[in-house]
Formats: structure tokens, C-alpha cells, sequence
């Protein structure tokens, strides 16, 4: 993979997580590769139960007790996440240098304390402040999320949906991180409030020079605001390209199936084509293309090995066998007929 | 929880009213024991015309009655409650202390922390209450220490097995992974994360825990196994077997019976409108 940048912030490499059940090892998340630069978007994209959010808590150390993550590499701006002590990890990395928007902000606010006690709560943890300090910093935030700061002695359950996301907002900025990682930042607002946080994000993106890994199910969304886009799909990170090439060049059957499911502008009143069948399970060992029992274009390949990542272009990344066909399968996707068949 | 939310609780239906009043009689009378009762509970009473006062049923001189050796019931009966009461709140709150940490640390932490907690509450569990007090006390003697410290290793059982459930709950919630996110150390979580949440439980065993202290020690000493220094409801129970009045004395057994029964129904009460707070599933629609 040909870095853009020499030093990215974030250098993942063969990630890996498999959580042991009662029905044999799950591979949640298998040989997961990816460089965030600095002052960078980068989107990960794909369907529910694809190992998003799992990759994110092996990236954070919160994956229960039966998950197991491994790495080749994890390297956060030249120290190995991996292979940190806990009590170093918990002080310096979290938070402090990574902190996330969790997927429902709804939940994510403890009941019994008011919004800005949890915010100073998380600025005390790891600076030395005052109480005054820490809520001062606090209101500042709130400004920044454009939340009137005589908010944060309210409850959580005194805030609206999109209210608690800002706040959640504000408290993932509290510590100038160099990486936020937000998951699903705007399932579940309307898209007038979408809107309005979305381009919050961005301006904070401007001003702090943080970087953001931004988790969603929505092409749209992610279209909008990345740099960068990997595709997931069974665990597996099928297409990775700057968000320009993946749009305009798309090589993966599955990328071009999740494009066809979203609606665009130009192609209003036309019936939208979804994929068939449903994701795969992952128990057990990986011995083929996931995607392949759903893909239109299989052939014997794909379902006799599980194919190996190939950069076809600088930054592009497709992880299909028949990557050269990838111009025929894009007009014959655009058939409805080649997905039902 | 702050303190208007506690009087809301407990006015939210007449008979934890009830309760919270009799408990707070309770302690007013256990407060000024010594200045209420009119004699000291092992004088031997004479009545206004200078008759040895035994037996006597209750009338306005002895309003509860005096037993066989002309001791006054109801002199005997304020003092009894400081025992009690000391008793049942003392052993209430330390078990409560034991069982909570204990819960929660070990539904917080699981696997084998959780394990061996469990397992040593299980073996508690397998002890037959009255007869391991029993033996505590023979063991160590009949001071007041002693048959709270026995009535402590066994109560807070009960307490660390429903707090440990309500924490690996709590402990599952997006708040708690999030606090986790932001760095929070596990002590952090344990008691200022999940403590607060758990707290309306918490309330809910301190007050049964308190009550089952009392019925104990009540049981401990009309077995005989109290603290022969000082007056208790169970004790008074107790000297009324030894003398043998049983059958004639109905004054002598009515008033104690009548405490115990009164003081733990009415910590049932208090808590069972925190149970509501704590199970909204038995509220009313």
C-alpha cells in the first residue's frame, strides 16, 4: 500500500478480532489494513453486523471479555497500541489522544449526573484542572457544539436526541484529541438536525486539525464528509480508495451493489436495486470470498480461497480475483436483472 | 438521590407513611430511653399503697404490667428498644457495606474475582442461620459485639448476590462502556459509575437487612444467646419463659410482640416503596 503521507497517524495492519462462542470462533473482524493521515476523514462504510463497530472497540480495548483482538501492526503516531500496558494506555491513549462519539449518544450519558459534571469528569481523568477550569473549558465546548452552556447543569434525560449527540460531541473534544472516532454519529436524527451536525463536524475538523474515522451504514453521509472510504463487508475491508476514485472507479461487486442501493439525484423516480441474500455469519474459519455466495459475478475462484487484498492504483485497494473485469461488471450492474439471477 | 426524592418515596402510599412514622417514634424513644421510663428496668416496683407490685396486669400505674419479681414491662420496654434499634441498625448498615462491595465488585470484575466471592456467599448460604448464631455466640460470649458481628456474616449474603445481578447488568450499559472510552479507572467505575445506579437497591436491603437483624436478635436471645446486661424485646420474651407465666402473664408476652411485629412490618413498608423505585414493574398504573 503506498503511503500518501510518510508518517500517518494511525497505521493499522492485519487486524484481526475473533470472539469465542458457545458455536465455535466468530471472525467479527479478519486482516483489517488502513492508514489514517493526519488532519484526515477517513469513512468506513458497510451493512450492519460487517464488524465496524467491532474494529473500533479493538482499537479502544473495549471488546468483551471473550474477544481477542491481534494486529501485525497498530501504531499510533510510532507507539504500538497493542502492546501497551493497561494503566498507560487507559492514562495517555484514551481520550487524551483517541476518544469517539459512541453510536447512540441516547445511552451514553450516565442518568444520575448532570451533562457537565461528565464532561469535567472526563477533562479531570486526565489533566490536572480545577473544577471551575474543567467547567470553563466545558462551556467553551458547548459553544463550539452550539449548545447554550448554561446547559451542562442540565440532566441527560433533559436533553433531545440531537442535543445529547452534540454534547457527546463536546466531550470527545474536551482533550484536543488527535483522532476522533465516530460511530454512526447521526443514526437516528432527522436529517435537518443530520444536517446541522454534520457540518459542526466539519467545522471542527477546519479549526482542530483532528483527525476523524467516521463509522456509518450511509453512503450519503460518508460521500459527504471523507477523504478516504473503506468498504467492509463479512469483516473484511472489500474496497479501500480516496472518496472521489471510489465513486468514479469502483472495482468491488459489493461496492458497486451498495452504490446502486442509494439513491442519487440524477437517477430520481428509477427503482433502486438492493443485494439479495443477507451477510454472512462468520463462524468458523474464512476459506472464501464472504461476499461471494451474494455476488452476481462469482465464479469457481472466489468460493476456493478467500482473496488476498491487491492495490491497483496508488491508495486503491480491492480485494476481489476478478478485479480486471471490473469495467464489464460495472455496466451489468446497473441491470437489475444481474442481481436477481 | 436527593432528599426531596426520598420524602416523595415515602409519601407515595399510606402504609410506607405508616411505616416511616412508627420507625421514627421508634428512634425518638430508643433516643430518650432513659428519661421516658419511669423506673429503672430491674427495680422491684411497689404500688401506691406499698404492696409488692408482681404480676400485676396494666393499669395507670403500670401501664404495660410487672412481672413476677415486680419489674415494670413498659420501663423494660423503652429500654429495650435502644438495644434493638442499635442492633438492627448497626448490623443493618455494616452488612449492607459488605454486601455491596462485594456485589459489585464481584459483578463488575467477573470471571474468577467473581467466582470466589460467589462461591464463599454460596457457602454462607449453606449455613443454617439461627444455629451458626447460636454457635458464634456460645463461642465468643453474649456481648452485644459479638451477636452483631454474628448477625453481619450472615445477612450480608443475600445483599452481595442481588447487587452483584444489578451491576454485571449496569456494568453491560452504553454509559459504563463510555466511561470506560474516556478512561475512567475501574474503581472510578465501580463506585461512582455504578454505585449511584444500583442505589435505590442498595436502600431497598439496607432496610430488610435492618429488619432481619432485629427478628434475629429478637430469636437469639428468647433462645437465651442475647446480652444478659441489657434489655432487649427478645430477652423480656425469654425471662417470661424461664418464670413460667406463660399462660397466666398475657400482658407480659402482648407488649414485646407487639414491638418486634410493629417495627419490622413498618421497615417492610418503607421499603417495599423503594422496591417500587427499584422494580418499576410492581407500580401502579
Amino acid at each position: 500500500m503506498t503511503e500518501i503521507n510518510k508518517d500517518p497517524l494511525l497505521s493499522v495492519r492485519n487486524l484481526g478480532v475473533v470472539y469465542e462462542t458457545s458455536q465455535g470462533p466468530v471472525h467479527a473482524v479478519t486482516d483489517v489494513s488502513f492508514d489514517v493521515q493526519e488532519n484526515e476523514v477517513f469513512g468506513i462504510a458497510g451493512e450492519s453486523g460487517c464488524g465496524k463497530s467491532t474494529l473500533i472497540k479493538a482499537l479502544l480495548r473495549l471488546l468483551p471479555d471473550n474477544g481477542v483482538a491481534t494486529a501485525d501492526r497498530c501504531d499510533y503516531r510510532g507507539s504500538a497500541l497493542m502492546k501497551m500496558e493497561g494503566e498507560a494506555f487507559r492514562k495517555e491513549i484514551l481520550w487524551q489522544e483517541i476518544s469517539m462519539v459512541p453510536q447512540s449518544a441516547m445511552a451514553s450519558f450516565n442518568p444520575v449526573y448532570r451533562v457537565g459534571d461528565q464532561v469535567v469528569e472526563s477533562i479531570q481523568t486526565h489533566r490536572k484542572a480545577s473544577r471551575a477550569e474543567a467547567l470553563e473549558r466545558a462551556s467553551e465546548l458547548f459553544d463550539v457544539v452550539g449548545l447554550e452552556p448554561g446547559l451542562l447543569k442540565s440532566y441527560p434525560h433533559e436533553f433531545s436526541g440531537g442535543m445529547r449527540q452534540r454534547a457527546m460531541i463536546a466531550m470527545a473534544l474536551s482533550l484536543d484529541p488527535g483522532l476522533i472516532i465516530m460511530d454512526e454519529p447521526t443514526t437516528g436524527l432527522d436529517v435537518l438536525v443530520q444536517e446541522r451536525i454534520l457540518r459542526r463536524i466539519r467545522e471542527i475538523r477546519a479549526e482542530l486539525k483532528s483527525s476523524i474515522i467516521l463509522i456509518t451504514h450511509d453512503i450519503a453521509v460518508i460521500a459527504e464528509m471523507s477523504d478516504r472510504i473503506a468498504i467492509m463487508y463479512g469483516g473484511e475491508i472489500m474496497e479501500q480508495a480516496s472518496t472521489i476514485e471510489l465513486f468514479e472507479n469502483p472495482h468491488h461487486p459489493y461496492t458497486l451493489g451498495l452504490k446502486n442501493a442509494f439513491p442519487s439525484i440524477t437517477t430520481m423516480g428509477t427503482e433502486l436495486i438492493s443485494i439479495p441474500g443477507s451477510p454472512p455469519t462468520l463462524i468458523g474459519p474464512v476459506q472464501s470470498c464472504p461476499f461471494a455466495p451474494r455476488c452476481p459475478f462469482d465464479d469457481a475462484a472466489c468460493h476456493a480461497a478467500n482473496p488476498a487484498a491487491t492495490e491497483i492504483a496508488a491508495g486503491h485497494v480491492v480485494r476481489c480475483v476478478n478485479y480486471e473485469n471490473s469495467a464489464q461488471f460495472r455496466s451489468l450492474a446497473k441491470e437489475k436483472s444481474t442481481w436477481l439471477s | 438521590m436527593a432528599l426531596r426524592e426520598h420524602y416523595r418515596i415515602i409519601n407515595s402510599n399510606k402504609l410506607s407513611q405508616f411505616g416511616f412514622w412508627v420507625i421514627i417514634l421508634f428512634t425518638l424513644v430508643a433516643i430518650f430511653a432513659p428519661w421516658i421510663a419511669p423506673h429503672d428496668p430491674w427495680e422491684m416496683t411497689y404500688d401506691s399503697n406499698g404492696n409488692f407490685a408482681s404480676l400485676r396486669p396494666p393499669s395507670w400505674e403500670f401501664p404495660m404490667g410487672t412481672t413476677h419479681l415486680g419489674y415494670d414491662l413498659f420501663s423494660q420496654l423503652i429500654l429495650a428498644t435502644r438495644t434493638t434499634l442499635l442492633i438492627g441498625v448497626v448490623s443493618g448498615f455494616i452488612s449492607i457495606v459488605i454486601g455491596a462491595n462485594v456485589g459489585l465488585i464481584a459483578g463488575y470484575y467477573g470471571g474468577k474475582i467473581d467466582e470466589v466471592l460467589m462461591r464463599i456467599t454460596d457457602i454462607l448460604y449453606g449455613m443454617p442461620f439461627l444455629p451458626f448464631i447460636i454457635v458464634l455466640i456460645a463461642l465468643f460470649g453474649r456481648q452485644l459485639e459479638f451477636i452483631i458481628l454474628a448477625i453481619v456474616l450472615i445477612i450480608w449474603r443475600t445483599s452481595a448476590r442481588v447487587i452483584r445481578a444489578q451491576a454485571m447488568s449496569i456494568k453491560q450499559r452504553q454509559y459504563i462502556q463510555m466511561a470506560k472510552a474516556r478512561g475512567a479507572s475501574d474503581l472510578r467505575i465501580i463506585y461512582r459509575h455504578i454505585l449511584p445506579n444500583v442505589l435505590p437497591l442498595l436502600l431497598l436491603y439496607a432496610a430488610f437487612n435492618i429488619a432481619w437483624s432485629i427478628i434475629t436478635e429478637a430469636s437469639a436471645s428468647f433462645l437465651g444467646f442475647g446480652d444478659g446486661e441489657t434489655v432487649s424485646w427478645g430477652g423480656m420474651l425469654y425471662e417470661l419463659w424461664l418464670s413460667g407465666k406463660t399462660r397466666v402473664a398475657w400482658w407480659w408476652f402482648a407488649s414485646p410482640s407487639v414491638c418486634i411485629i410493629l417495627l419490622v412490618t413498618s421497615l417492610v413498608f418503607v421499603s417495599r416503596a423503594y422496591e417500587e423505585v427499584a422494580n418499576p414493574r410492581l407500580r401502579k398504573r
